[in-house]
């Protein structure tokens, strides 16, 4: 049976992170000196999936949405039936996220979140839903992209950053990593640490703040 | 577009990301990310790494009628997940959707103060309160942790001055009287882990009643 914890303790939650920060602290700090130099547009191409998510969102393209299906919902599925979520639970939720990812694809902004961190929020706020029976605060819908000009030089620098994201991941240990697993995939009552800090996270936020910024300065124009 | 001064530490964002806030927490921690791009960033760069690990993760296969069901149903409007709320006036989308798209029903706490309780349970509660122009919430303290966001006007208390969008963190035992800016109505969203106690005001016996 599912376990319910409507309720997880802020205190509880203190003490796992003052235990993070001292258990994962070693090892990925050489991730963080990596320097940050301008990006520069290797191809003019983004990463498949994105243009996939692109091409459902601005033309409902069924073949990339099928596309966009094979690559993720055996990686949803894997997440979501880890635990006591369960394999029907599992199922259920990998459906309703990918028919949101059909109609949902008008908010999806890669200047802001490439597709496997907008996909990864809907399947979590899913799974948060089914596991405390109430769906959790989720903030705004940003406006819809008004502009069909991207600005490529700020998706790609957005890319380059996941991709330094993805070698920082890469260079955890097996224990840290499943760390970090628990705390993003898992039964929130059971999930015990964060070592989110000693990720190289700095630069990301600047770059999704920078698509923030655009997307409010387009909207302005607008007006 | 907003010049959010006081915002809520990565620590907390962090809980909430992870879905470990409690539901009362997290309604601030939504409604603040609506109005302030610094903390919104950050919440998004977690996703990046919850999305970097998914797609590393391992692979299940998922049935083949789960797939042939997906895309038979993309034409079907039975599957089109109602829209998300919208925000209005002085709350935003998190707030109208707790408020379940009515405007507030406000219960006098005296003195001109109101409130309207969104959602308690045993991890805390959150209320939206309405305080007149000039007027001082009386002295309170609480156990646990305070967090209060601003959504119209403005106050001021010991720690500073807290506009739209600012949230004040106040943990165990801080002892505070915030007092709206005279001109606007003062309208925030509160969440406390714990009932709150008034000095000298509301006498004790009568706080259950008040659930404050």
């Amino acid at each position: 049976m599912l376990r319910v914890d409507t309720t997880p303790s802020y205190d509880a939650w203190q003490g796992d992170t003052a235990l993070a920060l001292h258990a994962v602290r070693d090892g990925i700090m050489e991730c963080e000196e990596i320097v940050d130099d301008t990006p520069k547009i290797k191809d003019t191409t983004f990463n498949e999936t994105t243009r996939w998510l692109i091409a459902v969102r601005d033309h409902r393209d069924k073949a990339a949405f099928a596309k966009l299906f094979d690559y993720f919902a055996p990686r949803l599925k894997a997440m979501l039936s880890r635990g006591q979520f369960g394999a029907a639970n599992a199922d259920d939720v990998v459906q309703d996220v990918m028919l949101r990812v059909w109609h949902k694809a008008a908010q999806f902004d890669p200047h802001r979140a490439e597709a496997g961190a907008w996909i990864y929020r809907m399947a979590r706020n899913r799974q948060i839903d089914v596991i405390r029976r109430t769906p959790p605060p989720s903030p705004e819908d940003m406006p819809e992209q008004v502009s069909d000009e991207p600005d490529a030089v700020q998706i790609l620098a957005l890319e380059q950053e996941g991709e330094r994201l993805r070698q920082a991941l890469a260079a955890l240990s097996p224990e840290q990593r499943q760390l970090l697993e628990q705390s993003f995939f898992d039964d929130l009552a059971h999930s015990k640490i964060s070592a989110i800090n000693n990720l190289p996270l700095g630069t990301i936020k600047s770059r999704i703040r920078l698509g923030l910024e655009r997307l409010r300065r387009e909207l302005k124009d607008l007006r | 577009m907003h010049d959010t001064h006081h915002h809520i530490s990565d620590d907390l964002i962090d809980a909430y990301a992870l879905g470990r806030l409690p539901q009362a927490y997290s309604l601030v921690v939504a409604a603040h990310l609506s109005l302030c791009d610094t903390c919104r960033a950050r919440a998004d760069a977690l996703d990046m790494i919850g999305g970097a690990l998914m797609e590393a993760s391992d692979h299940e296969p998922v049935n083949p009628d789960l797939r042939a069901n997906v895309l038979n149903a993309l034409d079907d409007p039975a599957y089109k997940p109602a829209p998300a709320p919208k925000g209005s006036g002085p709350f935003p989308a998190p707030v109208m959707a707790a408020l379940k798209g009515a405007p507030p029903k406000w219960a006098p706490l005296g003195m001109g103060i109101r409130q309207h309780i969104l959602h308690e349970d045993q991890g805390g509660s959150v209320r939206l309160l309405y305080i007149p122009p000039g007027r001082a919430v009386p002295h309170h303290t609480h156990r646990g942790l305070e967090l209060t966001l601003v959504l119209q006007g403005a106050f001021s208390d010991s720690e500073g001055h807290f506009q739209r969008g600012d949230v004040q963190t106040a943990r165990d035992d801080l002892m505070h009287q915030p007092i709206a800016d005279a001109g606007e109505v003062c309208i925030c969203l509160a969440a406390t882990d714990a009932p709150l106690r008034f000095k000298g005001w509301i006498p004790s016996l009568l706080q259950p009643a008040f659930r404050i």
